[in-house]
């Protein structure tokens, strides 16, 4: 004769046991644990929908306890207090540089533009020409400050993602700050703020020209 | 009409690069009344301190963004006629059409040329 069947009740008490110990919240290193004290307390005739939820309760475990290992083996802490800290600090110094480089430029290409107005006649002109195309070029230094700092800002919400993610699998880490540099949302057209799209998302000038003339 | 090269104009943007390339680029227009600011609140208080006849200003700024100034500057009974033209690298068309809708004159999108910004000051002074 085989086990007696578990009566449902037996079940319930286990339940009321485990919510005893645990209250509603069974922290997740516990998890497995629990889980297999719970099957192993089952004897008799348990019914193949019962042994398909328990069956899928100790894989999500297992699944956890694995994504919680590989979150470890990146060592998230490494990611929060080096790689990114270390990338915001050359991204910031990218930025000073092209500042400093295009100052230097336009420092020059003024001193070429006081020279063209003095020389005059089609020398002269020329070398208008080219000052003004070194000026529509050094163009290139805020919208390349723009682009950085949308990096910036993704990086950042990486790290505090990564903060959170680690958090919520039960480990050490903890949410991230936002960091003191960081922008809060302050403007009533923050949804508008996107910064330069790249060029196959963009509008160009005469796309621009046609939207605003469709509203004469 | 020829433009009126004696215009006071205003010109707001973050980046001192780009005062400086718009300031030298209006100065080959032979425009020579120029102000600055960095950011919309400075313009703002510059344009209650001083008669312009022409706003060029970047969005992207803070405190005051470029669109919160232009709306300001509609909202003012004294300068909401004020020509305003937006030089910025929002080129979505939500950004064009919120612009538009808060009564911007004219929308210049970075990166831009000498002749763009002169053909669309012309535009935007009637000249």
């Amino acid at each position: 004769m085989g086990a007696a069947p578990l009566p449902a009740a037996s079940l319930d008490q286990r339940l009321a046991s485990l919510r005893q110990t645990y209250g509603e919240a069974i922290p997740l290193d516990d998890l497995v644990d629990v889980v297999r004290g719970l099957l192993e307390s089952l004897h008799g005739d348990v019914t193949l929908q019962d042994l398909r939820v328990y069956g899928e309760l100790e894989a999500l475990a297992r699944y956890i306890r694995r994504a919680k290992e590989e979150i470890r083996s990146i060592r998230p802490d490494d990611i929060s207090e080096e790689h990114i800290p270390t990338a915001n600090v050359e991204l910031d110094a990218i930025v000073t540089h092209l500042e400093e480089a295009t100052g230097t430029i336009l420092d020059s290409t003024e001193i070429v533009e006081a020279i063209a107005t003095g020389v005059g006649g089609e020398v002269g002109e020329r070398l208008q020409a080219a000052v003004t195309a070194i000026y529509e070029a050094c163009n290139f230094q805020d919208i390349s400050g723009q682009r950085i700092t949308k990096v910036i800002s993704t990086l950042q919400t990486i790290e505090r993602r990564i903060g959170l993610l680690v958090e919520a699998l039960g480990g050490t880490g903890e949410a991230l700050p936002r960091k003191p540099g960081e922008k809060a949302a302050t403007s009533t057209d923050d949804h508008l703020l996107n910064g330069p799209q790249l060029p196959d998302n963009a509008n160009s000038q005469a796309e621009i020209d046609a939207l605003l003339a469709s509203f004469d | 009409m020829p433009l009126d090269k004696n215009l006071q104009i205003l010109i707001v943007d973050d980046y001192k690069t780009m005062l400086r390339i718009i300031r030298n680029l209006l100065k080959q227009l032979e425009f020579n009344n120029i102000d600055e600011a960095t950011d919309g609140s400075m313009a703002l208080a510059k344009l209650k301190d001083k008669a312009y006849g022409l706003v060029i200003s970047d969005w992207n700024m803070q405190p005051m963004t470029g669109l919160e100034l232009l709306k300001a500057v509609r909202a003012d009974a004294g300068l909401k006629a004020l020509p305003f033209i937006m030089i910025t690298a929002e080129s979505k068309t939500e950004n064009v059409v919120a612009a538009k809708e808060a009564g911007v004159n004219n929308y210049i999108v970075k990166p831009f040329n000498a002749e763009t910004l002169k053909a669309k000051i012309t535009s935007v002074l009637g000249a």
